[in-house]
């Protein structure tokens, strides 16, 4: 199967998202989490783009609810984030939102490290195909209502989308 | 794959059980080691415990008397979110006859996922899983004389955190290693990840005859061992070990090969120095050392935690593969 590999459509995505994200934080600077790894590109992308500090980095992979299914899938990666949560206000970011239970394990990681006082979504692709209740508070682009098949960022540099060539 | 490691492997080298570390080869150990440290910084968090063995029933069969190892398996269950039994046999069931294979029908039979275990005949935990229903993993926590897998990854564990890849390193391991499963362990595993210096220093009385077959350069004194090596081993003397006159006294064996601040300058600089516990302070180890800064030792109990975690994690993901 062919497959796309599109630079500019996740340039425009990044662009819309950053530009909400900095509408909606007038007032506040959040403390930016972004999900391993395409999550962590964006949110790095963000904070750059806005000035703020680096991002904090959460690996999913021992939350995910289909070891039962799949076992265990070890990122190779280690978590960065700061000694506690209590209180704060913290913008997630992912790449790609599909079914939302990456977020809904997100969460859980997030709640391990202490009580957040508020908790945003930023996702640069909505793909659809949802299977929690669970939907971006910002949000770069939407792939459709009806999901698309597969697709998948890459990166760190440059960052870009491909997806089955339909 | 034949031998030993090819029960606890699966035809495509996946690790189903952890029974030995004799045999398991570079990119499997690293794997391990590599799991363990991402279960080592989940240890960092306010909330310690993470979901992955959610409903998972663990079962700890400790047929010889061990406080520290089977807490060291009980918390990395726990911690992993697995429900734990730890079932002390001495005092069960085999005290009434039961046969090890009806024991391991019944407990079997109340779903567990997972055997720790520990016995003082070495092979047992071999029968074991020979024997156990497929998608039930077993660990070895110590097996007689023969093997403590589990130690020796964390030994790893920590020689890789503080040196650096084994494949550069000399190591050498003090005292009795003839009675050590945990020296045993430790060589094989040190093989697997191709270290190219490992020593074996001790009397004679304390040293197995078969050291050379697995290509351990055997020393009678610390001097002429000690010189160069990056990472110091010592084992911990077992009373018994004098009264059945193999050695003369505690005192003598402290005075020969007991690690003191003089002696590990023998050693390169900065070479750590590590004991798998409980330490005899005057015996294996002077004060000094213990207390020093070249003294790894509580952090082996740290990465003990982590790595009997991923060893739990891998052996169960992998019975879960094979149930699908």
């Amino acid at each position: 199967m062919h497959e796309v590999r599109s630079q500019r459509a996740t340039e425009n995505a990044l662009r819309n998202l950053i530009n909400q994200v900095d509408n909606a934080y007038h007032r506040g600077t959040p403390l930016v989490v972004g999900i391993h790894t395409g999550g962590a590109w964006v949110a790095t992308r963000l904070c750059e783009a806005l000035q703020w500090n680096e991002p904090a980095m959460l690996d999913i992979s021992l939350y995910r609810d289909d070891f039962e299914t799949s076992g265990l899938k070890r990122s190779g990666t280690t978590d960065r984030m700061p000694q506690q949560l209590n209180g704060e206000n913290i913008l997630l970011i992912d790449d790609v939102l599909f079914t939302g239970r990456t977020i809904r394990a997100a969460l859980n990681v997030l709640f391990d490290y202490g009580r957040p006082g508020t908790i945003d979504l930023g996702i640069l692709f909505d793909r659809g195909g949802r299977e929690l209740p669970i939907e971006p508070t910002f949000l770069g682009e939407s792939l459709g209502e009806e999901g698309v098949e597969r697709c998948k960022l890459v990166g760190p540099e440059p960052l870009a989308l491909i997806t089955p060539d339909s | 794959m034949h031998g030993p490691a090819a029960l606890q492997l699966t035809s495509d080298g996946r690790l189903k059980h952890l029974l030995t570390t004799e045999g398991l080869q570079k990119p499997l150990i690293t794997e391990l080691l590599d799991t363990a440290e991402t279960f080592l910084s989940s240890q960092g968090q306010p909330v310690k415990k993470v979901p992955l063995l959610r409903g998972k029933t663990v079962v700890n069969l400790f047929f010889e008397n061990s406080t520290r190892t089977r807490t060291t398996f009980d918390i990395a269950a726990h911690r992993l979110s697995a429900d734990v039994v730890t079932l002390d046999i001495r005092t069960s069931s085999a005290s009434k006859g039961e046969t090890l294979f009806d024991t391991l029908k019944n407990l079997e039979a109340m779903q567990a996922d997972l055997f720790v275990v520990r016995h003082s005949a070495g092979g047992a935990p071999f029968f074991i899983a020979n024997r156990v229903t497929p998608n039930i993993a077993v660990i070895n926590a110590g097996d007689g004389t023969h093997a403590h897998p589990t130690q020796a990854l964390l030994d790893l564990m920590t020689i890789r955190k503080h040196k650096g890849d084994p494949e550069n390193l000399s190591v050498a391991i003090i005292g009795d290693l003839k009675h050590s499963r945990v020296a045993r362990s430790l060589i094989h595993g040190l093989r697997g990840m191709s270290c190219p210096d490992i020593r074996a220093i001790g009397p004679g009385t304390l040293l197995p005859s078969d050291l050379g077959h697995l290509g351990v350069r055997t020393f009678h004194t610390t001097e002429a061992g000690l010189s160069g090596v990056d990472v110091v081993v010592l084992l911990r003397l077992q009373k018994e070990r004098m009264s059945n006159a193999l050695l003369p006294s505690e005192r003598e064996f402290f005075n020969l090969y007991g690690m003191t601040e003089a002696r590990l300058k023998l050693a390169r600089d900065n070479a750590i120095v590590m004991h798998p516990g409980p330490i005899n302070r005057g015996v294996e180890i002077a004060n000094e050392v213990a207390d020093g800064r070249q003294a790894v030792i509580l952090d082996q109990v740290t990465n003990g935690i982590a790595i009997r975690m991923a060893v739990m994690a891998m052996t169960l993901s992998t019975q879960q593969g094979a149930h699908s």
